[in-house]
């Protein structure tokens, strides 16, 4: 036998403050009106910070300090100067990239070698990406001189802290907007070092505001009536609120929310790189992620064979310390979100589908769930519908590339897809059918800055990334 | 109890039909293509991330000393002379004679010529005696030459046989000339283990690498290796990945274990424990034994042993305290 | 010699590619002429009509949908009288027939100015489209009836949506008449359904409807409407136009962004290996 022995990345590259204040107009202030709150770390429940809690008032200060940076400063500043600025924050972020890696396993539960390998580096080339379109909109294909809408107000989910204001920040300053971003209450505290990475930088104070909160101060966020354009990215529910507060209001909006995906693998498929592909599918950071591979879609004929294959490989998984450098699955983010997916999980039991999970024990404290699939699932099951955004995979057959595509596409979501064939015109007459903004060809989960991204159906509407997700911040 | 003759009627037809394979050109092409195709980027992908293991401490220690028992210590140069052979030979039994609790190596691997000078040395021991031949590394000389060339390296004391398969004739598409050669090669190793060299550097794809490696376990080999080391590109993390999914599924199939053997551009203990992961993750634990995994080098030995007195003493060692052997 | 009797034609709603009467038996009184007054019912039954044209209409080549959009101008413009007798000024008319060509050049240069392929930063193929978003609801303007309708219709058809239209209740004639031209263009029925009648009435049943994929207030004039059919949207998410401006100019160049916020963007990655 061979077991690895603990390879822990270093905690001492990060200081984590006892407490943080929020971020408005350049500074770290103390909230007027609001509380605060605590953030864990899920791997251990151990309190990382006490984190301002933004009160109505408190968000009524950040917009009009974005207001006024708008106003005065970023908005007609040459685009070449906001480049710069962009850059440098690219720069830095860069050169920080170990520090924030490590805050982000902490916070979020993710396992270091995915926020190392992953998100890090797209924050950092979404922020080159985007710098290098603030002198050049004129060039995008929105008109001669398209205009930023003004104050942008940003919702970001815990899943991938980081990386969704990445998303966010980055192209709604290249285009001339000022932002008030509120992270998820969960995981605020690399959005925090990121505002002192916006001071290291000398961004022009008002720019950038970070106010922290949970759902309350989101909804002050997004309501607030001197924000001209909103950005959520979160679960289909919110979204929905959000979209019918902005209702009959001049805000911009755009969203991107829940998914289902489906995952097909035909009985041509390169197998290995499919069995690798459903595991990235639905395993990559716990399955918090909106475009997971949830349903798996195998053709009958190869279903035994991929199913066995698949358990082969979640067996080799290895679920644990989040910081730990060979760890493949981290901890859930939180106790609601366990809970969750502990319930969806039980009801696909319930309803009649056989669950297996490898051998896999679980650590004591903090909030962990272990690799779960489920086969013989129907279309009618909740694990088959739901969003369940946790390490949990429905499979379910079927026999035709029409009825691959039908299966597919029956759920309110559209987000992503995958298809896993040897057969290249097979892929091509799929992704023309299935409705989903991002499909993934023997393939999956795979991101870039220059890449659209976003949702048909309920999933949400605009895009993120690429020369299209400049269209949510452009008054066109 | 009545259903359990069936059964394994089953199972041994299932078996027999692989190896009914061998007797048609058809049935051969008909089965490599049918096997699944191999994506590059995805399989480059999965091999790369099994790469980023960090295997520390306890783990560290326990690599090397696995790898050192798994390295094929080679030479293969036109210049190899008796004694050159006898203290390579020599340093297989002992590679740190400084510390006896070092393990052996796996094997020595020489040519023809020069496997009764070693033979002497490694009497007795239990690091096997490898030699290439079928005209190694081309291949390129008339059957019988090359079946020649086997017999007399077994006859010299060779108990394992690495040959090369005829790349040539496999590119073109005439795998049952390919199947028959590995067959007769078998035949003429007599108890000798046979090691199939498939120089996966001049197959192109893997896909190729994958037919490659069920064509020479269906035609009888015991292991299968990667490369000579005699052309350009040798073993990579990707091309081992695919081999080892291949005695995997092979395994599966027959019930018979095949090993793999990398062989070429293994340098650093860096590298060897990378295998050494690829192998835990893909195959498991039944191939972590120098039986059914080795390392075809030279070079690497010396960073293996300097890695593993770093370990034991926690100073780093310098090439001068190794022999060159 | 007595003069002749006129034959009268009846306005009757447009759906699936055929002119049925309400399904309520209801009509109004405009111009002269008793309109049909849509219901809730006929609302749904038009959205049944509009999704199944999806397929074949979303499905066909562009070069396709460009010719039948050329088509509806040609049509048109042979009955640019009947228009003008039914209110619109020549230019008006003029506007709409040259709108129709407008948009029918579109069809096929839509996935190359708002598509293209996305340099990633790794052995991958990565491309993005535009698709169309699938069923759309209209609430055309009230004014100019005939050029107000066509630039809601045509940049919403001519990606392959299919629309259910709402037209405007004051000068519905117009729009009948404007469905008799769209159902002798070859343009498949189904892909464009008019409802006449209250907004009041069609347009919250069709902004609630979980089989729609957008709507289009454009013709809302009543921001307290607006607002409250937006909300309805949001139920599905559907993807909204706010109401235009009331100083809307109609004859002034229409711009890409009708189209384009009833596209959806597909992005197709595939590896690129040996």
């Amino acid at each position: 036998m061979f077991e690895y022995a603990p390879a822990p990345e270093s905690r001492s590259v990060v200081e984590i403050k006892p407490s943080y204040g929020l971020f408005v107009d350049g500074k770290f202030v103390e909230p007027a009106d609001g509380g605060s709150f605590k953030s864990v770390n899920p791997a251990t429940e151990e309190v990382l910070a006490e984190i301002a809690e933004a009160g109505s008032g408190d968000v009524d200060r950040a917009v009009r300090a974005a207001r006024t940076a708008y106003e005065k400063v970023w908005s007609p500043m040459p685009g070449r100067d906001r480049a710069k600025y962009l850059y440098r924050i690219a720069r830095i972020i860069q050169e920080r990239s170990r520090e924030l890696a490590v805050l982000e396993s902490l916070d979020n539960g993710k396992p270091i070698k995915e926020s190392r390998d992953v998100d890090l580096p797209l924050v950092a080339a979404h922020f080159f990406y985007y710098a290098g379109w603030a002198d050049k909109l004129q060039h995008a294909g929105f008109g001669a001189d398209p205009k930023p809408l003004g104050v942008a107000a940003q919702v970001i989910p815990w899943n991938f802290p980081l990386l969704m204001l990445a998303w966010k920040i980055a192209p709604a300053l290249a285009a001339g907007n000022t932002v008030v971003l509120k992270p998820a209450e969960t995981t605020p505290l690399t959005a925090l070092l990121f505002a002192e990475i916006c001071q290291q930088a000398d961004l022009p104070p008002g720019v950038v505001n970070i106010v922290t909160g949970a759902g309350e101060t989101g909804r002050a966020l997004v309501e607030h009536p001197g924000v001209d354009k909103v950005a959520f990215t979160g679960s289909t529910e919110v979204g929905r609120a959000i979209a019918r507060s902005v209702a009959g209001t001049r805000k911009k909006l755009t969203l991107e929310l829940g998914g289902k995906a489906a995952n097909i693998v035909f009985d041509d498929a390169p197998v290995d790189q499919a069995v690798e592909g459903i595991v990235n599918g639905i395993f990559f950071n716990q399955g918090h992620v909106c475009c997971a591979g949830s349903r798996l879609l195998v053709q009958e004929s190869v279903a035994d064979r991929v199913l066995e294959s698949l358990k082969r490989r979640m067996a080799q998984l290895r679920l644990g310390d989040p910081l730990d450098k060979n760890t493949d699955i981290g901890a859930i983010n939180s106790a609601a979100q366990l809970a969750r997916i502990r319930e969806l999980s039980d009801a696909g039991s319930a309803e009649g589908a056989e669950r297996w999970s490898p051998p896999c024990e679980l650590p004591e404290r903090g909030f962990w769930f272990a690799p779960t699939i489920f086969t013989g699932v129907t279309q009618a099951h909740r694990i088959a519908r739901e969003e369940i955004f946790g390490p949990v995979l429905s499979v379910l057959t079927f026999r035709t590339p029409a009825e691959a595509v039908e299966k597919a596409n029956n759920t309110p979501y559209g987000l992503s897809a995958g298809i896993w064939t040897d057969k290249g015109s097979r892929i091509l007459w799929m992704a023309d059918r299935l409705r989903a903004g991002v499909v993934w060809a023997n393939t999956f989960n795979k991101f870039d800055p220059t890449s659209p991204f976003g949702g048909y159906k309920e999933s949400g509407y605009g895009r993120e990334g690429g020369r299209h997700g400049l269209e949510a911040y452009l008054n066109v | 109890m009545r259903r359990l003759p069936a059964m394994t009627a089953t199972a041994t037809s299932a078996r027999s039909d692989l190896s009914e394979l061998g007797r048609s050109e058809t049935a051969l092409r008909t089965f490599l293509h049918g096997l699944p195709g191999v994506d590059q980027v995805g399989a480059e992908q999965r091999a790369a991330q099994l790469g980023t293991r960090s295997i520390k401490t306890t783990a560290k220690a326990q690599a090397i000393d696995l790898a050192i028992r798994m390295v094929d210590l080679t030479t293969l140069e036109g210049a190899d002379t008796p004694g050159k052979v006898r203290a390579l030979a020599a340093k297989a039994l002992r590679p740190d004679p400084a510390d006896p609790s070092c393990p052996h190596v796996g094997a020595v691997c020489v040519y023809p010529a020069m496997v009764p000078y070693v033979a002497e040395v490694l009497r007795g021991s239990a690091v096997h005696l490898a030699s290439v031949a079928t005209a190694f590394p081309s291949g390129q000389a008339p059957l019988e030459v090359k079946l020649a060339d086997t017999r007399a390296a077994v006859a010299a004391g060779a108990d394992e046989i690495d040959m090369v398969i005829n790349r040539g004739a496999f590119l073109a598409g005439r795998y049952q000339e390919v199947y028959d050669e590995i067959v007769a090669t078998k035949e003429a190793c007599g108890d000798a283990h046979l090691k199939v060299i498939l120089e996966t550097g001049e197959l192109a794809t893997y896909d190729n690498v994958r037919r490659a490696s069920w064509l020479a376990m269906l035609a009888g080999g015991d292991f299968i290796k990667t490369s000579t080391g005699k052309v350009p590109v040798a073993a990579t993390p990707p091309v081992t990945l695919v081999m080892l999914e291949a005695v995997r599924d092979f395994r599966a199939a027959t019930g018979r274990q095949v090993g793999v053997k990398p062989a070429g551009g293994i340098r650093t203990t860096k590298d060897a424990i990378k295998y050494l992961v690829m192998v835990n993750e893909t195959v498991g634990p039944d191939w972590l034994d120098p039986d059914w995994f080795r390392f075809g080098a030279s070079s690497l030995l010396n960073d293996l042993l300097m890695q593993r007195t770093k370990l034991t003493t926690g100073v780093y060692a310098g090439p001068d305290y190794f022999t060159l052997d | 010699m007595s003069e002749r009797v006129a034959v009268r034609k009846t306005y009757k709603l447009y759906i699936g590619g055929k002119f049925p009467r309400s399904e309520s038996g209801r009509s109004y009184l405009v111009q002269d002429a008793n309109v049909s007054l849509a219901s809730r019912k006929d609302a749904r039954d038009a959205v049944v009509a509009a999704r199944a044209a999806v397929k074949g209409w979303a499905g066909a080549t562009a070069y396709n949908r460009g010719q039948i959009l050329y088509r509806v101008a040609e049509m048109l413009e042979g009955r640019r009288e009947q228009f003008v007798a039914l209110g619109a000024t020549a230019d008006e008319v003029d506007a709409a027939i040259d709108r129709w060509v407008w948009y029918a050049g579109w069809s096929d240069k839509l996935a190359q100015v708002y598509g293209g392929a996305n340099p990633v930063a790794g052995p991958y193929f990565n491309l993005s489209a535009p698709e169309p978003t699938g069923v759309v609801a209209v609430v055309a303007p009230e004014r100019p009836a005939l050029l107000g309708l066509v630039s809601v219709i045509a940049p919403a058809i001519v990606s392959g949506n299919t629309v259910v239209v709402a037209a405007s209740p004051a000068e519905p004639l117009a729009a009948i008449t404007l469905a008799e031209v769209l159902a002798t263009s070859d343009l498949p029925g189904g892909v464009v359904n008019v409802l006449t009648g209250r907004i009041g009435e069609t347009a919250p049943t069709l902004a609630a409807h979980m089989d729609v994929n957008a709507v289009d207030l454009t013709g809302v004039a009543d921001a307290e409407l607006a607002a409250e059919l937006e909300v309805k949207a949001a139920e599905n998410l559907k993807r909204v136009l706010r109401p235009a401006p009331a100083d809307h100019d109609w004859f002034a160049d229409p711009g890409v962004t009708r189209m384009t916020a009833l596209l959806e963007t597909k992005t197709v990655w595939h590896p690129k290996g040996v």
